[in-house]
Protein backbone atom coordinates (compact mmCIF):
# COMPACT_ATOMS: atom_id res chain seq x y z
CA UNK A 1 0.00 0.00 0.00
CA UNK A 2 1.82 2.87 -1.02
CA UNK A 3 -0.93 5.84 -1.12
CA UNK A 4 0.58 6.97 2.58
CA UNK A 5 -2.35 5.70 4.44
CA UNK A 6 -0.22 3.01 6.31
CA UNK A 7 2.42 5.89 7.24
CA UNK A 8 -0.56 8.36 8.26
CA UNK A 9 -1.90 5.28 10.38
CA UNK A 10 0.85 3.55 12.00
CA UNK A 11 0.29 1.58 15.12
CA UNK A 12 1.67 3.98 17.82
CA UNK A 13 -0.62 6.38 16.10
CA UNK A 14 -3.18 4.30 16.59
CA UNK A 15 -2.32 3.34 20.30
CA UNK A 16 -2.42 6.86 21.36
CA UNK A 17 -5.72 7.64 20.07
CA UNK A 18 -7.13 4.68 21.70
CA UNK A 19 -5.60 5.34 24.86
CA UNK A 20 -4.60 8.60 24.64
CA UNK A 21 -2.49 9.33 28.28
CA UNK A 22 -2.95 12.23 30.38
CA UNK A 23 -6.91 12.27 29.40
CA UNK A 24 -9.46 13.74 30.74
CA UNK A 25 -10.56 17.40 32.88
CA UNK A 26 -8.28 17.69 35.01
CA UNK A 27 -9.58 19.62 38.55
CA UNK A 28 -6.88 21.83 39.04
CA UNK A 29 -4.45 23.35 36.98
CA UNK A 30 -2.25 26.42 36.70
CA UNK A 31 -3.16 27.51 33.10
CA UNK A 32 -5.71 26.21 30.79
CA UNK A 33 -6.49 26.97 27.25
CA UNK A 34 -8.92 25.65 25.16
CA UNK A 35 -8.48 24.81 20.83
CA UNK A 36 -10.96 24.44 18.28
CA UNK A 37 -11.03 23.87 14.43
CA UNK A 38 -14.16 25.37 13.44
CA UNK A 39 -13.74 23.48 10.10
CA UNK A 40 -14.26 20.00 11.84
CA UNK A 41 -15.79 20.89 15.32
CA UNK A 42 -13.23 19.38 17.29
CA UNK A 43 -11.95 20.87 20.27
CA UNK A 44 -9.37 20.20 22.57
CA UNK A 45 -8.60 21.54 26.35
CA UNK A 46 -5.04 21.40 27.74
CA UNK A 47 -4.42 21.72 31.55
CA UNK A 48 -0.47 22.96 32.74
CA UNK A 49 0.90 22.94 36.00
CA UNK A 50 4.00 24.99 36.67
CA UNK A 51 6.47 24.17 39.29
CA UNK A 52 8.80 27.28 38.44
CA UNK A 53 9.33 27.50 34.87
CA UNK A 54 8.90 23.23 34.90
CA UNK A 55 5.64 21.66 33.55
CA UNK A 56 5.32 19.60 36.53
CA UNK A 57 1.70 18.28 34.85
CA UNK A 58 0.21 17.95 31.52
CA UNK A 59 -3.35 16.99 30.75
CA UNK A 60 -5.38 16.82 28.26
CA UNK A 61 -9.39 16.75 27.46
CA UNK A 62 -10.59 16.69 23.53
CA UNK A 63 -12.65 15.17 21.00
CA UNK A 64 -11.83 14.37 17.75
CA UNK A 65 -9.73 12.14 14.93
CA UNK A 66 -6.86 9.77 15.56
CA UNK A 67 -4.37 12.74 14.14
CA UNK A 68 -5.47 14.94 16.66
CA UNK A 69 -5.76 12.95 20.22
CA UNK A 70 -2.10 10.95 19.04
CA UNK A 71 -0.54 13.94 18.56
CA UNK A 72 -2.07 15.89 21.81
CA UNK A 73 -1.12 12.90 23.94
CA UNK A 74 2.21 12.52 23.08
CA UNK A 75 2.77 16.05 23.54
CA UNK A 76 1.36 15.57 27.46
CA UNK A 77 4.00 12.69 27.49
CA UNK A 78 6.48 14.89 26.11
CA UNK A 79 6.38 18.68 27.77
CA UNK A 80 6.36 16.68 31.19
CA UNK A 81 9.66 17.86 32.61
CA UNK A 82 10.19 20.65 30.67
CA UNK A 83 11.20 24.18 30.26
CA UNK A 84 8.66 26.70 29.26
CA UNK A 85 11.04 27.13 26.36
CA UNK A 86 12.09 23.72 25.42
CA UNK A 87 8.25 23.12 25.29
CA UNK A 88 8.14 25.79 22.82
CA UNK A 89 10.96 24.62 21.06
CA UNK A 90 9.51 20.97 20.80
CA UNK A 91 6.45 22.48 19.28
CA UNK A 92 8.45 24.09 16.55
CA UNK A 93 10.07 21.08 15.81
CA UNK A 94 6.97 19.16 15.31
CA UNK A 95 5.45 22.34 13.61
CA UNK A 96 8.45 21.67 10.78
CA UNK A 97 7.90 18.23 10.95
CA UNK A 98 3.82 18.19 10.09
CA UNK A 99 4.48 20.77 7.44
CA UNK A 100 7.36 18.84 6.19
CA UNK A 101 9.44 22.35 5.96
CA UNK A 102 12.74 20.95 7.36
CA UNK A 103 11.93 18.24 9.66
CA UNK A 104 14.88 16.66 11.31
CA UNK A 105 17.20 19.50 12.24
CA UNK A 106 18.97 20.26 15.85
CA UNK A 107 17.02 20.89 18.57
CA UNK A 108 14.64 18.08 21.18
CA UNK A 109 14.13 14.63 20.16
CA UNK A 110 10.92 14.30 19.14
CA UNK A 111 10.88 10.55 19.93
CA UNK A 112 7.87 8.85 19.13
CA UNK A 113 6.45 12.23 18.15
CA UNK A 114 8.26 11.34 14.80
CA UNK A 115 5.56 8.81 13.83
CA UNK A 116 3.47 11.80 12.54
CA UNK A 117 5.54 12.76 9.89
CA UNK A 118 3.35 11.26 7.53
CA UNK A 119 0.99 13.77 8.34
CA UNK A 120 2.71 15.98 6.16
CA UNK A 121 2.09 14.29 2.91
CA UNK A 122 -1.79 15.51 4.21
CA UNK A 123 -1.89 18.81 4.26
CA UNK A 124 -5.50 18.90 5.19
CA UNK A 125 -4.51 17.24 8.33
CA UNK A 126 -2.02 19.75 9.49
CA UNK A 127 -4.42 21.47 11.86
CA UNK A 128 -5.88 18.21 13.56
CA UNK A 129 -1.77 17.43 14.33
CA UNK A 130 -1.34 21.23 15.79
CA UNK A 131 -4.75 22.22 17.55
CA UNK A 132 -3.81 20.79 20.94
CA UNK A 133 0.04 22.54 20.35
CA UNK A 134 -1.36 25.79 19.98
CA UNK A 135 -3.21 25.58 23.05
CA UNK A 136 -0.64 24.49 24.76
CA UNK A 137 1.13 27.54 23.81
CA UNK A 138 -1.80 29.75 24.46
CA UNK A 139 -1.62 28.05 27.83
CA UNK A 140 1.69 29.38 28.79
CA UNK A 141 1.25 32.53 26.97
CA UNK A 142 -1.53 32.89 29.58
CA UNK A 143 -4.05 33.18 26.84
CA UNK A 144 -7.52 33.59 27.85
CA UNK A 145 -9.02 33.58 24.52
CA UNK A 146 -9.92 30.22 22.40
CA UNK A 147 -7.13 29.07 19.93
CA UNK A 148 -8.90 28.77 16.27
CA UNK A 149 -7.10 27.01 13.79
CA UNK A 150 -8.72 29.09 11.53
CA UNK B 1 -45.97 19.37 -5.18
CA UNK B 2 -45.19 17.63 -8.21
CA UNK B 3 -47.69 19.66 -9.63
CA UNK B 4 -45.97 22.27 -12.06
CA UNK B 5 -46.22 21.46 -15.18
CA UNK B 6 -43.36 23.53 -17.21
CA UNK B 7 -40.74 21.85 -15.47
CA UNK B 8 -42.55 18.47 -15.01
CA UNK B 9 -42.64 16.70 -18.13
CA UNK B 10 -41.72 13.33 -18.04
CA UNK B 11 -38.96 12.23 -19.96
CA UNK B 12 -38.20 8.52 -21.04
CA UNK B 13 -34.64 9.01 -21.13
CA UNK B 14 -32.32 9.10 -18.13
CA UNK B 15 -29.45 7.01 -19.42
CA UNK B 16 -27.19 7.22 -16.69
CA UNK B 17 -24.39 6.64 -18.54
CA UNK B 18 -24.81 9.35 -21.01
CA UNK B 19 -25.11 11.43 -18.35
CA UNK B 20 -22.15 10.94 -17.12
CA UNK B 21 -20.46 11.52 -20.06
CA UNK B 22 -21.88 15.14 -19.92
CA UNK B 23 -20.15 16.01 -16.77
CA UNK B 24 -16.17 16.56 -17.70
CA UNK B 25 -14.81 16.30 -14.28
CA UNK B 26 -16.01 12.38 -14.15
CA UNK B 27 -13.52 11.30 -16.06
CA UNK B 28 -11.23 12.38 -13.58
CA UNK B 29 -8.76 10.61 -11.78
CA UNK B 30 -7.63 11.04 -7.98
CA UNK B 31 -4.65 9.31 -7.07
CA UNK B 32 -4.37 7.44 -9.89
CA UNK B 33 -8.50 6.00 -9.13
CA UNK B 34 -11.71 6.68 -11.00
CA UNK B 35 -13.09 9.67 -9.36
CA UNK B 36 -16.62 8.75 -7.23
CA UNK B 37 -17.85 12.00 -6.25
CA UNK B 38 -20.20 11.60 -3.54
CA UNK B 39 -20.43 15.56 -2.67
CA UNK B 40 -22.87 17.05 -5.15
CA UNK B 41 -24.95 18.70 -1.30
CA UNK B 42 -21.58 20.77 -0.80
CA UNK B 43 -21.64 21.22 -4.66
CA UNK B 44 -22.75 19.56 -7.60
CA UNK B 45 -20.16 18.76 -10.74
CA UNK B 46 -21.05 20.58 -14.21
CA UNK B 47 -22.61 19.37 -17.24
CA UNK B 48 -20.93 20.74 -20.79
CA UNK B 49 -24.09 22.57 -21.65
CA UNK B 50 -23.01 24.74 -18.41
CA UNK B 51 -19.72 25.17 -19.12
CA UNK B 52 -20.38 25.49 -23.03
CA UNK B 53 -22.96 28.26 -22.13
CA UNK B 54 -20.39 30.14 -19.58
CA UNK B 55 -17.71 30.14 -22.36
CA UNK B 56 -19.91 31.40 -25.25
CA UNK B 57 -21.19 34.32 -23.12
CA UNK B 58 -17.62 35.69 -22.71
CA UNK B 59 -16.75 34.56 -26.34
CA UNK B 60 -19.32 36.11 -28.87
CA UNK B 61 -21.74 37.93 -26.58
CA UNK B 62 -20.47 39.79 -23.51
CA UNK B 63 -20.92 43.24 -22.07
CA UNK B 64 -22.79 44.68 -19.23
CA UNK B 65 -26.84 44.50 -18.77
CA UNK B 66 -29.19 46.69 -19.20
CA UNK B 67 -27.26 49.56 -19.79
CA UNK B 68 -25.35 50.17 -23.43
CA UNK B 69 -27.54 50.90 -26.72
CA UNK B 70 -25.01 48.61 -28.00
CA UNK B 71 -25.28 44.91 -29.88
CA UNK B 72 -23.25 43.32 -27.67
CA UNK B 73 -25.11 45.10 -24.21
CA UNK B 74 -27.86 44.27 -26.01
CA UNK B 75 -27.38 40.14 -26.83
CA UNK B 76 -25.91 40.08 -23.09
CA UNK B 77 -28.84 41.61 -21.56
CA UNK B 78 -31.18 39.24 -23.60
CA UNK B 79 -29.48 36.34 -22.48
CA UNK B 80 -29.57 37.21 -18.96
CA UNK B 81 -33.33 38.06 -18.84
CA UNK B 82 -34.16 34.79 -20.86
CA UNK B 83 -32.34 32.64 -17.85
CA UNK B 84 -34.68 34.58 -15.17
CA UNK B 85 -37.40 33.29 -17.28
CA UNK B 86 -35.89 29.80 -17.38
CA UNK B 87 -36.00 29.57 -13.58
CA UNK B 88 -39.49 31.56 -12.85
CA UNK B 89 -40.39 28.33 -14.78
CA UNK B 90 -38.25 26.02 -12.90
CA UNK B 91 -39.98 27.05 -9.94
CA UNK B 92 -43.40 27.91 -11.26
CA UNK B 93 -43.51 31.77 -10.13
CA UNK B 94 -45.97 33.80 -11.02
CA UNK B 95 -44.02 36.51 -12.36
CA UNK B 96 -40.42 37.76 -13.57
CA UNK B 97 -40.10 40.50 -10.97
CA UNK B 98 -40.61 37.54 -8.06
CA UNK B 99 -36.91 36.06 -8.84
CA UNK B 100 -34.38 38.09 -7.86
CA UNK B 101 -30.74 36.92 -8.88
CA UNK B 102 -28.50 36.83 -5.38
CA UNK B 103 -24.94 35.51 -4.88
CA UNK B 104 -26.37 32.52 -3.63
CA UNK B 105 -28.72 31.20 -0.92
CA UNK B 106 -26.75 32.64 2.10
CA UNK B 107 -27.04 36.28 0.44
CA UNK B 108 -30.91 35.50 -0.34
CA UNK B 109 -31.50 35.06 3.61
CA UNK B 110 -29.49 37.87 4.45
CA UNK B 111 -31.44 40.14 2.22
CA UNK B 112 -34.98 38.77 3.84
CA UNK B 113 -33.68 38.44 7.11
CA UNK B 114 -32.45 42.58 7.03
CA UNK B 115 -34.68 44.23 4.73
CA UNK B 116 -38.14 42.42 5.50
CA UNK B 117 -36.55 41.78 9.47
CA UNK B 118 -35.71 45.93 9.67
CA UNK B 119 -39.69 46.71 8.32
CA UNK B 120 -41.53 44.64 10.69
CA UNK B 121 -39.46 42.83 13.61
CA UNK B 122 -39.41 44.94 17.15
CA UNK B 123 -38.89 44.11 20.07
CA UNK B 124 -40.06 41.00 21.45
CA UNK B 125 -41.19 39.18 18.33
CA UNK B 126 -40.07 35.80 17.62
CA UNK B 127 -38.71 34.26 14.75
CA UNK B 128 -39.47 30.58 14.09
CA UNK B 129 -36.36 28.61 13.15
CA UNK B 130 -35.66 24.53 13.26
CA UNK B 131 -32.93 22.68 15.07
CA UNK B 132 -31.07 21.71 11.58
CA UNK B 133 -30.58 24.89 9.91
CA UNK B 134 -27.49 25.83 7.98
CA UNK B 135 -25.73 27.95 9.89
CA UNK B 136 -26.82 30.48 7.08
CA UNK B 137 -30.52 30.14 8.21
CA UNK B 138 -29.81 31.10 11.88
CA UNK B 139 -26.84 33.49 11.86
CA UNK B 140 -28.77 36.18 9.49
CA UNK B 141 -31.89 35.88 11.79
CA UNK B 142 -28.97 35.72 15.05
CA UNK B 143 -27.79 39.28 13.33
CA UNK B 144 -31.61 41.13 12.78
CA UNK B 145 -32.61 39.72 15.96
CA UNK B 146 -30.09 41.78 17.66
CA UNK B 147 -31.02 44.39 15.88
CA UNK B 148 -34.55 44.67 16.62
CA UNK B 149 -35.10 42.87 19.77
CA UNK B 150 -36.98 39.46 18.70
CA UNK B 151 -36.08 36.46 19.92
CA UNK B 152 -35.39 33.45 18.29
CA UNK B 153 -37.29 30.08 18.71
CA UNK B 154 -36.30 26.81 17.53
CA UNK B 155 -38.27 23.68 16.42
CA UNK B 156 -36.65 20.67 17.99
CA UNK B 157 -36.37 16.68 15.75
CA UNK B 158 -37.22 13.21 16.45
CA UNK B 159 -34.39 11.17 16.95
CA UNK B 160 -34.76 9.90 13.02
CA UNK B 161 -34.10 13.58 12.64
CA UNK B 162 -37.72 14.13 11.37
CA UNK B 163 -39.42 17.83 12.37
CA UNK B 164 -41.25 17.77 15.81
CA UNK B 165 -44.75 19.32 14.05
CA UNK B 166 -46.26 19.22 17.14
CA UNK B 167 -43.75 21.25 19.04
CA UNK B 168 -43.70 23.63 15.74
CA UNK B 169 -47.59 24.47 15.88
CA UNK B 170 -47.02 25.00 19.93
CA UNK B 171 -44.27 27.66 19.33
CA UNK B 172 -46.67 29.19 16.59
CA UNK B 173 -47.99 32.36 19.11
CA UNK B 174 -49.25 35.79 18.33
CA UNK B 175 -45.65 36.46 18.54
CA UNK B 176 -44.35 34.69 15.52
CA UNK B 177 -43.42 37.48 12.72
CA UNK B 178 -41.41 34.80 10.57
CA UNK B 179 -40.74 30.94 9.60
CA UNK B 180 -37.95 29.74 8.70
CA UNK B 181 -37.08 26.33 7.93
CA UNK B 182 -35.26 24.36 5.38
CA UNK B 183 -37.05 22.46 2.24
CA UNK B 184 -34.55 19.20 3.05
CA UNK B 185 -31.85 19.01 5.40
CA UNK B 186 -28.06 19.40 4.31
CA UNK B 187 -26.80 17.32 7.20
CA UNK B 188 -29.31 14.89 7.18
CA UNK B 189 -31.27 14.18 4.24
CA UNK B 190 -34.94 15.14 6.31
CA UNK B 191 -37.17 16.50 3.99
CA UNK B 192 -39.46 18.99 5.94
CA UNK B 193 -43.35 18.23 5.21
CA UNK B 194 -43.47 22.35 4.13
CA UNK B 195 -46.77 22.23 3.07
CA UNK B 196 -48.20 21.60 6.78
CA UNK B 197 -45.40 24.15 7.74
CA UNK B 198 -46.74 26.50 5.43
CA UNK B 199 -50.59 25.84 6.36
CA UNK B 200 -50.26 26.60 9.80
CA UNK B 201 -48.14 29.91 9.90
CA UNK B 202 -50.65 30.94 7.14
CA UNK B 203 -53.53 30.41 9.85
CA UNK B 204 -51.63 33.52 11.77
CA UNK B 205 -50.82 35.73 8.54
CA UNK B 206 -47.12 34.44 9.37
CA UNK B 207 -44.76 34.61 6.24
CA UNK B 208 -42.76 31.24 5.41
CA UNK B 209 -39.10 31.43 4.27
CA UNK B 210 -37.95 28.04 3.13
CA UNK B 211 -33.95 27.28 2.36
CA UNK B 212 -34.16 24.88 -1.24
CA UNK B 213 -30.78 24.38 -1.54
CA UNK B 214 -30.77 20.46 -1.07
CA UNK B 215 -34.24 20.66 -2.34
CA UNK B 216 -33.82 22.49 -5.69
CA UNK B 217 -31.34 19.97 -7.83
CA UNK B 218 -33.56 16.94 -5.83
CA UNK B 219 -37.74 18.03 -6.49
CA UNK B 220 -40.20 19.66 -8.37
CA UNK B 221 -40.70 23.16 -7.18
CA UNK B 222 -43.98 24.94 -7.51
CA UNK B 223 -44.22 28.43 -5.79
CA UNK B 224 -47.61 28.70 -6.47
CA UNK B 225 -48.93 25.47 -5.14
CA UNK B 226 -46.31 25.72 -1.86
CA UNK B 227 -47.87 29.31 -1.55
CA UNK B 228 -44.65 29.69 0.34
CA UNK B 229 -43.71 33.41 0.83
CA UNK B 230 -40.06 33.25 0.46
CA UNK B 231 -37.85 30.83 -1.18
CA UNK B 232 -33.92 30.53 -1.96
CA UNK B 233 -31.33 28.29 -3.53
CA UNK B 234 -28.00 28.29 -5.13
CA UNK B 235 -27.17 28.08 -8.56
CA UNK B 236 -24.14 25.43 -7.61
CA UNK B 237 -26.07 23.39 -6.27
CA UNK B 238 -28.07 22.60 -9.16
CA UNK B 239 -24.82 22.08 -11.36
CA UNK B 240 -24.68 25.32 -12.60
CA UNK B 241 -21.78 28.16 -11.04
CA UNK B 242 -21.35 29.40 -7.72
CA UNK B 243 -21.78 32.72 -6.77
CA UNK B 244 -24.88 33.09 -8.11
CA UNK B 245 -28.56 31.57 -6.45
CA UNK B 246 -32.21 32.95 -6.38
CA UNK B 247 -34.48 34.76 -4.14
CA UNK B 248 -37.97 34.07 -5.18
CA UNK B 249 -40.61 36.44 -2.50
CA UNK B 250 -43.76 37.17 -3.32
CA UNK B 251 -44.38 40.50 -5.19
CA UNK B 252 -46.65 42.20 -2.84
CA UNK B 253 -43.80 41.17 0.13
CA UNK B 254 -40.80 42.33 -2.21
CA UNK B 255 -42.59 45.65 -3.03
CA UNK B 256 -43.34 46.55 0.71
CA UNK B 257 -39.33 45.68 1.64
CA UNK B 258 -35.89 48.46 1.46
CA UNK B 259 -33.77 47.77 -0.63
CA UNK B 260 -30.46 45.58 0.78
CA UNK B 261 -27.82 47.15 -1.01
CA UNK B 262 -27.79 50.34 -2.92
CA UNK B 263 -26.06 51.03 -5.87
CA UNK B 264 -26.37 51.00 -9.91
CA UNK B 265 -29.02 49.54 -11.45
CA UNK B 266 -31.40 49.18 -8.27
CA UNK B 267 -32.45 52.88 -8.83
CA UNK B 268 -34.87 54.97 -10.80
CA UNK B 269 -34.07 58.52 -10.50
CA UNK B 270 -31.11 59.92 -7.96
CA UNK B 271 -30.23 63.53 -6.80
CA UNK B 272 -28.69 64.08 -3.46
CA UNK B 273 -31.93 65.21 -2.39
CA UNK B 274 -33.73 61.79 -2.91
CA UNK B 275 -33.31 58.56 -5.17
CA UNK B 276 -36.56 56.52 -6.01
CA UNK B 277 -35.74 53.18 -6.51
CA UNK B 278 -36.38 50.33 -9.59
CA UNK B 279 -39.49 48.10 -10.33
CA UNK B 280 -39.09 44.38 -8.98
CA UNK B 281 -36.59 42.92 -9.60
CA UNK B 282 -33.90 45.07 -9.91
CA UNK B 283 -34.69 47.08 -6.88
CA UNK B 284 -32.82 43.93 -5.08
CA UNK B 285 -30.13 44.27 -7.64
CA UNK B 286 -27.34 46.86 -7.23
CA UNK B 287 -24.71 46.66 -8.82
CA UNK B 288 -23.22 44.81 -12.06
CA UNK B 289 -24.64 41.01 -11.03
CA UNK B 290 -22.92 37.89 -12.16
CA UNK B 291 -23.97 37.98 -15.85
CA UNK B 292 -22.12 34.78 -16.80
CA UNK B 293 -23.41 32.73 -13.66
CA UNK B 294 -27.06 34.14 -14.21
CA UNK B 295 -26.70 32.65 -17.53
CA UNK B 296 -25.10 29.28 -16.56
CA UNK B 297 -27.77 28.81 -14.07
CA UNK B 298 -29.93 28.90 -16.59
CA UNK B 299 -27.88 26.38 -18.85
CA UNK B 300 -28.17 24.12 -15.54
CA UNK B 301 -31.82 24.38 -15.13
CA UNK B 302 -32.10 23.78 -19.29
CA UNK B 303 -30.20 20.51 -18.88
CA UNK B 304 -32.31 19.52 -15.74
CA UNK B 305 -35.11 20.16 -17.57
CA UNK B 306 -33.89 17.92 -20.52
CA UNK B 307 -33.74 14.92 -18.41
CA UNK B 308 -36.28 15.75 -16.34
CA UNK B 309 -36.54 16.54 -12.51
CA UNK B 310 -38.83 13.47 -11.48
CA UNK B 311 -36.72 11.14 -13.64
CA UNK B 312 -33.16 12.49 -11.82
CA UNK B 313 -35.44 12.34 -8.44
CA UNK B 314 -36.57 8.64 -9.44
CA UNK B 315 -32.74 7.60 -10.11
CA UNK B 316 -31.30 9.11 -6.96
CA UNK B 317 -34.56 7.46 -4.64
CA UNK B 318 -32.70 4.04 -5.83
CA UNK B 319 -29.30 5.21 -4.65
CA UNK B 320 -30.24 6.49 -1.38
CA UNK B 321 -32.28 3.67 -1.17
CA UNK B 322 -29.40 0.99 -1.87
CA UNK B 323 -27.11 3.09 -0.25
CA UNK B 324 -28.95 3.08 3.08
CA UNK B 325 -29.00 -1.09 2.84
CA UNK B 326 -25.83 -1.36 2.06
CA UNK B 327 -24.44 1.25 4.72
CA UNK B 328 -26.70 -0.38 7.35
CA UNK B 329 -24.84 -3.77 6.32
CA UNK B 330 -21.49 -2.22 8.05
CA UNK B 331 -20.99 -3.30 11.40
CA UNK B 332 -20.01 -0.24 13.98
CA UNK B 333 -21.68 2.34 11.36
CA UNK B 334 -24.83 4.52 12.69
CA UNK B 335 -27.14 6.40 10.60
CA UNK B 336 -27.52 9.88 11.65
CA UNK B 337 -30.82 11.16 10.39
CA UNK B 338 -33.43 7.77 9.18
CA UNK B 339 -36.47 9.76 8.72
CA UNK B 340 -38.87 8.60 6.57
CA UNK B 341 -38.99 11.00 3.93
CA UNK B 342 -35.54 11.84 2.83
CA UNK B 343 -33.42 12.86 -0.48
CA UNK B 344 -30.27 12.09 -1.85
CA UNK B 345 -28.18 12.36 1.49
CA UNK B 346 -26.48 9.88 3.79
CA UNK B 347 -25.14 10.74 6.98
CA UNK B 348 -23.37 8.20 9.14
CA UNK B 349 -20.78 7.48 12.16
CA UNK B 350 -18.14 4.83 12.63
CA UNK B 351 -18.33 3.88 16.04
CA UNK B 352 -14.80 3.94 16.83
CA UNK B 353 -13.12 6.06 13.75
CA UNK B 354 -13.41 9.69 13.86
CA UNK B 355 -15.17 11.24 10.44
CA UNK B 356 -11.67 13.02 9.55
CA UNK B 357 -9.83 9.54 9.64
CA UNK B 358 -12.44 8.01 7.35
CA UNK B 359 -12.75 11.04 4.82
CA UNK B 360 -8.73 10.67 4.57
CA UNK B 361 -8.84 7.06 3.68
CA UNK B 362 -11.86 7.10 1.29
CA UNK B 363 -9.89 10.06 -0.36
CA UNK B 364 -7.19 8.10 -1.25
CA UNK B 365 -9.65 5.58 -2.76
CA UNK B 366 -10.84 8.04 -4.94
CA UNK B 367 -14.03 9.05 -3.44
CA UNK B 368 -15.18 12.70 -2.23
CA UNK B 369 -17.47 13.18 0.58
CA UNK B 370 -18.14 15.92 3.16
CA UNK B 371 -16.68 14.81 6.53
CA UNK B 372 -17.23 17.08 9.54
CA UNK B 373 -20.59 19.18 10.71
CA UNK B 374 -21.77 20.55 7.41
CA UNK B 375 -22.22 23.86 9.06
CA UNK B 376 -25.16 22.46 10.67
CA UNK B 377 -23.10 22.42 14.78
CA UNK B 378 -26.56 22.54 16.47
CA UNK B 379 -27.71 19.30 14.80
CA UNK B 380 -24.48 17.65 15.58
CA UNK B 381 -24.70 18.65 19.31
CA UNK B 382 -28.77 17.26 18.63
CA UNK B 383 -27.22 13.98 17.94
CA UNK B 384 -24.29 14.71 20.67
CA UNK B 385 -21.46 14.32 17.74
CA UNK B 386 -18.49 16.63 16.20
CA UNK B 387 -19.27 15.58 13.08
CA UNK B 388 -20.42 12.93 10.52
CA UNK B 389 -19.42 11.39 6.88
CA UNK B 390 -21.71 12.62 4.27
CA UNK B 391 -22.38 10.91 1.21
CA UNK B 392 -24.16 13.09 -0.97
CA UNK B 393 -26.33 11.85 -4.22
CA UNK B 394 -26.10 13.49 -7.97
CA UNK B 395 -28.03 12.82 -10.55
CA UNK B 396 -24.82 11.20 -11.77
CA UNK B 397 -23.80 8.82 -9.40
CA UNK B 398 -24.52 4.98 -9.54
CA UNK B 399 -25.11 1.93 -7.35
CA UNK B 400 -21.21 1.12 -8.44
CA UNK B 401 -19.96 4.04 -6.67
CA UNK B 402 -22.01 3.23 -3.56
CA UNK B 403 -20.38 -0.33 -3.74
CA UNK B 404 -16.68 1.35 -3.97
CA UNK B 405 -17.73 3.46 -0.97
CA UNK B 406 -18.51 -0.02 0.86
CA UNK B 407 -15.45 -1.16 -0.05
CA UNK B 408 -13.77 2.09 1.25
CA UNK B 409 -14.96 2.03 4.45
CA UNK B 410 -14.01 -1.40 4.90
CA UNK B 411 -10.18 -0.24 4.20
CA UNK B 412 -10.83 2.01 6.90
CA UNK B 413 -11.70 -0.52 9.22
CA UNK B 414 -9.03 -2.68 8.12
CA UNK B 415 -6.76 0.35 8.59
CA UNK B 416 -8.02 0.68 12.25
CA UNK B 417 -8.39 -3.18 12.94
CA UNK B 418 -11.92 -4.08 13.29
Amino acid sequence: MSDGLTDLYQEVILDHSRNPRNFGPADEADRTARGNNPLCGDRVTVFLNLDGDEISDAQFDARGCAISLASASMMTEMIKGKSVEEAKALFEKFHALVTGENGFGAGPDLADLATLSGVKDFPTRIKCATLAWHAMVAALDGTDEDVKTE
Amino acid sequence: MATNPENAMPTPAFDIESVRQDFPILSEEVYGKPLVYLDSGASAQKPRAVIDAISSVYESEYANVHRGVHYMSQKATDRMEAARETVRAFINARDIREVIFVRGATEGINLVASSWGRQNLSEGDEIILSVMEHHSNIVPWQLIAEQTGAEIKVVPISDDGALDMDAYADLMSDRTKIVAITHVSNALGTIVPVEEIIRIAHERDVPVLLDGCQAAPHMVLDMQALDVDFYVFSGHKIYGPSGIGVLYGKAELLEAMPPYHGGGEMIDVVTFEKTTYADLPFKFEAGTPHISGIIGMGAAIEYINGLGLENIAAHEHDLLEYGAVKLSEINSLRMIGTAPEKAAILSFVLETVHPHDVGTILDREGIAVRTGHHCAQPVMDRFDIAATIRASIGMYNTREEIDTLVAGLGRVQEIFGQ
